[in-house]
């Protein structure tokens, strides 16, 4: 991918992830290569198992060591992810690069309170004292909009409804001013109503710090809120990149079209809906060639033989798909079926 | 009105299916036991134990009963004494696969009824709920709150001697915990939306349990009450010790340990005879209750 | 797996006779009337388990559905449309109330036993992991409904694996699998066969895709449009998803911490909500276009506990038009009894409540999102 001088803050180059079990072997994610660059944000779009989540974990080294397999490069500000050790490592877990879930109550200690926690990691990280962690994560609280914040340090976090929960979560994880923030489908448990409040906080805090988040979700709506670039991904392939002005409006990929067409509104009433028939393959047995073909309506036989190139359109605009490959665009070599 | 049909889209929801083998719980279960060798191994054990109790009168190379003023205390393989001689000059082989019937009895005997009588009530209780389950379960939690060798020796103190009042002792001890355990499972299965979902087909409650929540309390319930079996021998050992369960001259592993105790400085190997007996048993039950256990924690 | 040519091709089915046997009430009768029905879960606390207080999960809820519709309800989590399935299916007793399923009273004498009712009325849960029993295969999971009403194991094994064909899996494939061995949008599926096995009237389908990839979810969705011309079926479609409601419903009915706040025909309420929750609810909605996307949040905070609800009206404490009058009385839910009614309860759209507004005071704008915004990224 061309770019200016500055260094990407994330770099994924060939990136694979295997879970080994004695039974099989599910390949989660295959050869994803992304960048981020810094003040960012990416939406990593895809149904359960597309490995949206796995890569993410990837990132952050999240994985159980013992079974996933991880190959590739994974450099975030210019640190190999892979090689780090000890140390090294909690340091870019939460200090560098922090992470928010959908559930916020596995992320929060239930028995500390939610000022407690955030000024133990503030302590940790920075090495201040308890209080000056506390007037921190009182200042956080301010920050991600949680009334009356004061007492709400004092709260334990099933105290908390849902969206201030995810709040107290946002502001734990923005404690160590990450450059990098990791979303895993935080607003998918929410209310329309309280999502809404939180899209529109997180991409407010995201432009005033100036962070590069990676947002993964399964919502178009919520990538058309957020993103600035979108990834697609489907059985742990990248499909297709783009702004998300381009993807959503113009997609490319036979998949995201379907994603699109099958997205209800209520335009469609008394119609049938265009939905991708079938589901998605088993990931410890996946076809040779285009992992969507079987559901694809416009595949044809080399659809299935070998797995079709990426067609690079723009920098950071890419299909990987055969119908879309006009014969002046630059593609890179095919890449044989495994 | 013109035909309605489904799109074809939707008529393929078979394509892309794993294809998987169908295997039901219990074969799975199974399939995991069957790679699991230690637990065949303790499983053997186990087997091996039973069938010896169970065929004494034709291995027992002498009679348990019949004394011998001269050969008393005879260290391990004093003639024709494989395991030597008590303090009577009893062959103490023969005694072990004797004692061996009344003791696997006694430890066997009360978890069977306690877990069809306690995990009755516990099913019950569970599914049940409200006031059932508040009388059944505060019932049940008075047992709890003596340690169950005090309990066993109090009810068999009561009761008197003898086995079948030491098995009745030890049932009521365990109808308790056992009773706990069904209870926790039921009440987490019946609040499940399969169970809901047969409510809403109007379904007896008889039905539910029998069709729907025993299937999946079984599981917890057998692993439980095998692991109570090496408990219960323990606990019936010790009772005879005491002199409440078993009476002389029968022989019982755990009666044997009592009557032997007085020849420790004399003869400690033999003495130790029967209690390796009882640790040995109740390692093996353990350790295939731990096998049942992890070979049924298959998360479907 | 390759797909064999005869999968591919769908059921041929004849068109049903739109007139159903089963009819008592005649076709004007509406299939279900709930008036004013209430369920206040008690909270225990203390030694001697005592109630400490009450979460007014649906408290004095009233609507009706009408023959071969779907009445969507919608509202967030903790507004009671969960408890409001369950009551209607008699799953949970109802502390006061009434239930007339074409035109017979529930549970009454002289009306419907319940028993009787859930023959006609079946219920379509959520897919999670408990859905379906874990030890039984499907096809089994189908039957045992049948079952119960008393066939015998060779017709309610046939029933199931009609079903099986009918929701677009093969039986021979499908039917002796367990769940473990299905995917989410496969058991789903089932799910719906299984509801179906008694040949109800009325099918409650509760968050019955929420849990759905998108484009499984339109598959399902598809596959409910067809079973319901297929069996002439009616539904309650329970969503928190507004744009799926939209799709589905004829109308549509909207809870706020256990009390319906609006009702009416699906068009009415999203092309003119009345309620100033319906408004934020819809304005809530997230575009698919990256270019109009929504500045101002239209609601702040959460929902209330509904163990202490707010006097008077529920919402004021959200409500940017609150006035005093919100306060003090509770606002009622107009003629909520006919098919075409659009009716909201707020003190707003009642002439001389003592609201401004409702006195001639000009309506402050509220955020709404068009129709075409919603459309975009086509």
């Amino acid at each position: 991918m061309t770019d200016t001088g500055t260094p990407p803050l994330v770099r994924l180059q060939d990136l694979n992830v295997k879970f080994v079990t004695r039974e099989s072997t599910v390949s989660a994610v295959n050869d994803v290569n992304l960048t981020l660059k810094a003040g960012e944000v990416l939406c990593i779009i895809g149904e359960s198992g597309s490995g949206k989540s796995v890569s993410m974990r990837a990132l952050m080294r999240l994985l159980p060591e013992r079974r996933a397999r991880i190959t590739g490069t994974v450099e975030v500000d210019g640190k190999d992810v892979l090689s780090l050790k000890g140390k090294e490592l909690s340091d870019l877990r939460g200090g560098l690069v922090s992470m928010i879930f959908q559930e916020p109550m596995t992320a929060l200690d239930p028995v500390y309170t939610v000022g407690h926690q955030i000024a133990e990691t503030v302590r940790r990280h920075e090495g201040c004292t308890y209080d000056q962690g506390m007037e921190r994560a009182l200042e956080l609280l301010e920050l991600v909009k949680v009334p009356s914040a004061e007492r709400r340090l004092r709260a334990f976090p099933h105290e908390l409804s849902g969206g201030l929960r995810q709040r107290a979560m946002i502001a734990m994880a923005l404690s160590c001013r990450p450059k990098l923030l990791l979303a895993d489908e935080p607003t998918t448990a929410l209310d329309a109503t309280v999502q809404i409040q939180v899209l529109i906080l997180l991409r407010k805090i995201q432009a005033e710090m100036g962070m590069g988040v990676i947002f993964v979700t399964h919502d178009l709506g919520v990538a058309a809120e957020i993103a600035d670039r979108v990834a697609v991904m489907y059985a742990g392939r990248i499909v297709e990149t783009g702004t998300v002005q381009e993807v959503l409006g113009n997609p490319k990929h036979p998949y995201t079209q379907g994603m699109l067409s099958s997205t209800v509104h209520g335009n469609m009433r008394g119609k049938d809906i265009e939905a991708i028939p079938g589901s998605p393959p088993d990931l410890r047995a996946m076809p040779p060639g285009c992992a969507f073909a079987p559901r694809c309506k416009y595949a044809e036989a080399a659809c299935t033989t070998a797995l079709p190139p990426e067609v690079i359109f723009d920098a950071g605009r890419m299909a990987r798909c055969i119908k879309v490959a006009p014969d002046s665009v630059r593609q890179k070599e095919l890449v044989p079926a495994e | 009105m013109a035909n309605i049909t489904m799109s074809p889209a939707d008529a393929v929801a078979v394509q892309g299916a794993p294809a998987v083998r169908v295997r039901s719980y219990w074969q799975n279960v199974g399939y995991r036991l069957r790679y699991d060798y230690l637990t065949l191994f303790f499983g053997a054990m186990v087997m091996l134990i039973l069938l010896s109790a169970v065929f004494a009168p034709l291995l027992a190379p002498m009679d348990p009963y019949e004394s011998s003023l001269i050969n008393r205390l005879k260290p391990i393989g004093y003639k024709d004494f494989i395991l030597g001689t008590d303090e009577l000059g009893r062959d103490i082989l023969s005694r072990m696969l004797y004692g061996g019937r009344i003791s696997l009895t006694m430890g066997i005997m009360p978890v069977l009824v306690a877990t069809l009588v306690g995990g009755t009530l516990g099913i019950v209780a569970g599914f049940v709920g409200g006031r059932t389950n508040m009388l059944i379960m505060r019932v049940v939690d008075v047992f709890y709150a003596f340690p169950s060798i005090l309990l066993a020796v109090a009810i068999s103190g009561a009761m008197g001697g003898g086995v079948v009042n030491g098995m009745l002792s030890l049932t009521l001890v365990f109808i308790p915990p056992l009773c706990r355990v069904a209870e926790t499972a039921t009440s987490q299965v019946r609040n499940l939306d399969f169970v809901e979902a047969a409510r809403a087909t109007g379904a007896k409650t008889f039905s539910i349990i029998r069709v729907h929540i025993l299937g999946n309390v079984l599981g917890p319930i057998l692993v439980y009450s095998s692991s109570m079996v090496s408990v219960s021998i323990l606990l019936a050992s010790g009772l005879s010790f005491l002199g409440l369960g078993v009476t002389p001259p029968e022989p019982d592993w755990g009666l044997m340990l009592n009557t032997l105790r007085q020849a420790i400085y004399i003869n400690p190997v033999v003495c130790a005879i029967p209690g390796v007996a009882i640790l040995i048993t109740s390692i093996c039950f353990n350790l295939v209750s731990d096998g049942l256990r992890s070979a049924m924690d298959v998360r479907l | 797996m390759t797909v064999t040519e005869d999968t591919r091709k769908a059921p041929a089915l004849s068109a049903v006779d739109r007139k159903d046997l089963r009819d008592r009430g005649g076709e004007r009768q509406p299939m279900l009337i709930a008036r004013e029905l209430k369920k206040h879960f008690p909270i225990t606390g203390g030694v001697f388990n005592r109630a400490v207080g009450h979460v007014r999960a649906v408290d004095g809820v009233s609507f009706t559905v009408m023959k071969g519709e779907t009445l969507g309800v919608v509202g967030e989590s903790g507004c009671g449309k969960s408890t409001l399935a369950r009551l209607l299916m008699h799953l949970i007793e109802p502390d006061s109330g009434e239930l007339i399923f074409d035109g017979d009273a529930v549970g009454e004498k002289d009306g419907l036993l319940v028993r009787d009712m859930r023959r006609l009325m079946q219920m379509v849960f959520q897919d999670s992991y408990s859905s379906l029993n874990p030890r039984m295969p499907v096809e089994d999971s189908i039957a045992y409904g049948k079952k119960v009403h008393g066939a015998s194991e060779a017709e309610a094994k046939a029933a199931a694996r009609e079903l099986l064909t009918k929701v677009g899996l093969d039986p021979n494939l499908f039917g002796p699998r367990y769940p473990h061995e299905l995917s989410g949008g496969q058991k789903q599926r089932v799910n719906i066969a299984r509801a179906l096995v008694l040949e109800p009237r009325v099918v409650i389908l509760d968050e019955a895709v929420s849990a759905l990839d998108k484009s499984v979810e339109a598959q399902v969705l598809n596959l409910l449009r067809y079973l319901k011309q297929h069996f002439n079926l009616t539904y309650v479609f329970i969503s928190h998803d507004l744009n799926v409601v939209q799709y589905v419903s004829d109308r549509v009915l909207v809870m706020y911490l256990g009390e319906v706040v609006e009702i009416g025909p699906v068009d009415e309420i999203y092309e003119n909500p009345k309620h100033p929750y319906t408004q934020a609810l819809l304005a809530s909605r997230l575009s698919m276009d990256p270019d109009d996307r929504i500045e101002e949040p239209p609601l702040v905070g959460d929902p209330p506990n509904p163990i202490n609800p707010p006097s008077g009206c529920r919402f004021r404490t959200r409500c940017k038009h609150a006035e005093k009058i919100c306060e003090i009385d509770r606002p009622i839910l107009g003629e909520w009894l006919s098919a075409e009614a659009h009716v909201t309860a707020c003190h707003m759209f009642v002439p001389n409540s003592g609201h401004s507004v409702a006195a001639g005071a000009p309506v402050p704008p509220t955020p709404k999102r068009t129709e075409a915004a919603m459309a975009g990224g086509d």
